[in-house]
C-alpha cells in the first residue's frame, strides 16, 4: 500500500536558488510526521509541491498513491496554507459551505456544525471573517482543511497566529485526527507542539534533511543524573542501563540515593545539532 | 458543473462586494443621466444642425448615429472599467492575498477555476454592457424616434469587445502583478482606441499609409474593431452627406469590418484563454 504521502527525490529550483536539493520523505497511514527547519530550509516549498502549488523541478511527490497535484490527488488532501485569507464578507458557514461544494462533500450542516464545534467557532457559525481575530481565522482554516474528511492533512504553520489555548485546541484535534487514522504533515517552528503530537520530525537544513526519526530516535543520551546525601552528580556518558548499576555502586559505598535520572536531549537540542548556528 | 457554478458565484459575490462595481454603477447612472438631457435637447433643436450650405444632410439620422456612437464609447469604456477591475487580480492578486491557495487545492482543477472566473466576470460585463447599451438605444428611441439598422448587433459587438479584454486581463492577471496588469491592459485599450481615431484621421486626411496602420492595430486589438464595426452598424443606412460626415467624426466606423474581423475576435479571445490556462497550469503559487 502506498504512502499517504510520499516525496521521492524532490528538487525545486527557484532560479539560481537550490530551495530542495533531492528530499526522501514519507507520511504512512494515521502518521503525523512534523516538519523542522530554519527560514529558507525548503519546508514550505516541500510543502506546497505536496499540495500541487509549486512544479517539482526534479523528482516526485505523491498523494495517496496519485502525482501531487493531480486532480486524484486533491480529491484526498485536505491543506492549510502559512499565508490564506477567506473572503471577508463570508460568514464561517459559508466558508465551509463554499468549500463542501468544491469538495463535493455531502456532510452538509451537520458536518460544518461538527468542525466549527472541533475548532471552538460553533459560536461564530454566522460571523463574518472580517469581524473574526486572527486567531479565529486560523481556526476556521483548519475547519475548512477537515473538510470532506480528508485522508491527508497538509498543515502549514496552523498555530502561527494562536494562543496558548488555541494551540491546545489544535493539538488535542491532531490527536484525535491521528486516532481516526488521517495522515497529517506538520509544518511548524513550535518545536514543542512537534515534540508533544508528531510520530515523527524530520529537520531540513538549506533544502536537505538532515535528521529525520521519531522524537526518542533523535532523542540522544546525554547521561545520568544521580541525587544522593553528597548533592547531584551527572554522570556523563553513562546510559539507561547504567542506571540501575550506578543506583547499586552509591548504596554500596553508603551514599542515601534520593533520585536518579536518565539524561536525553531534547527535541530543541537536536534541532541546534542539525541546524548549527542558522537562525530559524 | 457545480463547481463551475460555485466558483462563478464565488466570483460574482467578489465583484458586486467590490466599491469599484457601485461606482461604475453610479457613473454609468450620471452618465445616463446626462444623455438624456443631451439627447432630449439635440432632437428638441434638431433645426439648429446647420450643414454647410448646399450639403443636404439628413439630420434626425446624423445626431442619432452621433449620439448613439457616443454612448457606445462611454458604454465601452466603463464596460472595460469594470472588466479590468473584476478580473486585474484573479491569479497573481488573489494568490499574493492568499485566496486563491485555499481554492486551488480543491479537486476543481485549476482550468475550470480560471474559466469560471473567466465566465463569471464575462456574465457581469455581458449583461453590464447590454443594459447601457439598451438603456442608451431606449433614450435615443424616445427622445429621436430614430433606431440604428440593426440595433442588436452593435450591442452584442461591444459585449465582445469588452469579453476579449477581460480574457486579456485574465491572461496578464497569470503573469503579472495586479496593479502592472491593470496598467498594461488600459494601456493596450489606450492604444486601440487611438488606432480607431488614426484611422478616421487617415480616412480625412486620404492617407492609405495612416489607415493602413489603423488597420494594423484593429487586427492586433480586435476589442476596438469590434467596437468599430458596431459603429459602423448604426449608420450603415446613412448614405451621401450624412454618412460622410459620419465617417469623418469621432464616431464614424471600422476600416476594419465584417465576419472576417468577428471570427478573428473569436479565435483571439479562445488564443487568450488558452495562453492564460497554459500559464496558469505552470505558475509556482
Amino acid at each position: 500500500m502506498s504512502p499517504a504521502l510520499a516525496v521521492h527525490a524532490l528538487e525545486k529550483r527557484y532560479g539560481p536558488v537550490h530551495a530542495l536539493k533531492g528530499v526522501d520523505l514519507a507520511v504512512e497511514e494515521g502518521e503525523l510526521v512534523g516538519l523542522l527547519g530554519p527560514n529558507g530550509a525548503g519546508k514550505s516549498t516541500l510543502v506546497k509541491i505536496a499540495v500541487g502549488l509549486v512544479r517539482a523541478t526534479r523528482g516526485r511527490a505523491e498523494v495517496a498513491g496519485a502525482r501531487a497535484g493531480s486532480r486524484a490527488a486533491r480529491a484526498e488532501l485536505g491543506y492549510l496554507a502559512e499565508l490564506f485569507r477567506f473572503p471577508g464578507w463570508y460568514t464561517a458557514d459559508e466558508v465551509l459551505a463554499l468549500h463542501q461544494r468544491l469538495t463535493r462533500s455531502d456532510g452538509g450542516l451537520a458536518e460544518r456544525r461538527r468542525l466549527l464545534e472541533l475548532v471552538a467557532l460553533d459560536d461564530a457559525r454566522a460571523r463574518r471573517v472580517d469581524g473574526m481575530s486572527k486567531g479565529m481565522q486560523q481556526r476556521l482554516g483548519i475547519a475548512q482543511a477537515l473538510v470532506g474528511s480528508p485522508r491527508v492533512l497538509v498543515l502549514d504553520e496552523p498555530t502561527s497566529a494562536l494562543d496558548p489555548a488555541g494551540r491546545r485546541i489544535v493539538r488535542v484535534l491532531l490527536e484525535e485526527l491521528r486516532g481516526r487514522g488521517v495522515s497529517v504533515l506538520l509544518n511548524s517552528h513550535l518545536l514543542s507542539e512537534i515534540e508533544l503530537v508528531c510520530d515523527r520530525v524530520a529537520i531540513l537544513r538549506a533544502g536537505e534533511v538532515v535528521a529525520a526519526g521519531s522524537p526518542a530516535e533523535l532523542a540522544q543520551p546525554r547521561g545520568v543524573e544521580l541525587e544522593t546525601d553528597e548533592g547531584t552528580r551527572t554522570i556523563e556518558g553513562a546510559t539507561r542501563e547504567d542506571a540501575a548499576r550506578l543506583v547499586a555502586e552509591a548504596v554500596a559505598a553508603g551514599r542515601r540515593v534520593y533520585g536518579v535520572r536518565v539524561l536525553t536531549s531534547t527535541l530543541e537540542d537536536t534541532y541546534l545539532e542539525a541546524v548549527g548556528d542558522e537562525v530559524s | 458543473m457545480t463547481a463551475v457554478l460555485t466558483i462563478m458565484g464565488y466570483g460574482f459575490r467578489e465583484a458586486v462586494r467590490r466599491k469599484v462595481f457601485a461606482v461604475v454603477v453610479l457613473l454609468t447612472a450620471v452618465f445616463l443621466v446626462l444623455f438624456w438631457l443631451a439627447t432630449h435637447y439635440v432632437f428638441t433643436r434638431l433645426a439648429t444642425i446647420t450643414p454647410p450650405a448646399g450639403i443636404e444632410v439628413d439630420k434626425r439620422t446624423f445626431a442619432g448615429a452621433f449620439l448613439l456612437g457616443l454612448a457606445m464609447f462611454a458604454t465601452l469604456f466603463l464596460g472595460v472599467v469594470l472588466a479590468v477591475f473584476l478580473t486585474l487580480g484573479v491569479v497573481s492578486g488573489d494568490a499574493e492575498r492568499g485566496l486563491l491557495q485555499p481554492l486551488v487545492v480543491r479537486p476543481v482543477g485549476r482550468e475550470t477555476l480560471l474559466l469560471s472566473r473567466f465566465l463569471g466576470a464575462a456574465g457581469v460585463c455581458i449583461v453590464y454592457v447590454l443594459a447601457v447599451y439598451g438603456i442608451a438605444l431606449g433614450i435615443i428611441d424616445v427622445s429621436g424616434k430614430w433606431t440604428p439598422p440593426s440595433p442588436a448587433a452593435p450591442g452584442l459587438e461591444l459585449a465582445g469587445g469588452v469579453v476579449i479584454v477581460i480574457a486579456l486581463s485574465i491572461l496578464g492577471s497569470v503573469v503579472l502583478s495586479s496593479t502592472a496588469n491593470g496598467i498594461a491592459v488600459f494601456m493596450l485599450f489606450g492604444a486601440g482606441l487611438v488606432a480607431g481615431l488614426l484611422g478616421s484621421i487617415g480616412h480625412a486626411l486620404s492617407s492609405p499609409t495612416i489607415e493602413h496602420a489603423s488597420k494594423v492595430a484593429a487586427w492586433a486589438l480586435p476589442f476596438e474593431a469590434l467596437y468599430q464595426d458596431g459603429l459602423r452598424l448604426i449608420s450603415s443606412n446613412a448614405t451621401g452627406a450624412t454618412g460622410f460626415l459620419l465617417q469623418l467624426g469621432p464616431f464614424g466606423g471600422a476600416f476594419v469590418h465584417g465576419w472576417g474581423i468577428r471570427v478573428w475576435a473569436a479565435g483571439y479571445l479562445c488564443v487568450a484563454l488558452v495562453l492564460a490556462l497554459l500559464a496558469f497550469s505552470r505558475r509556482d503559487l
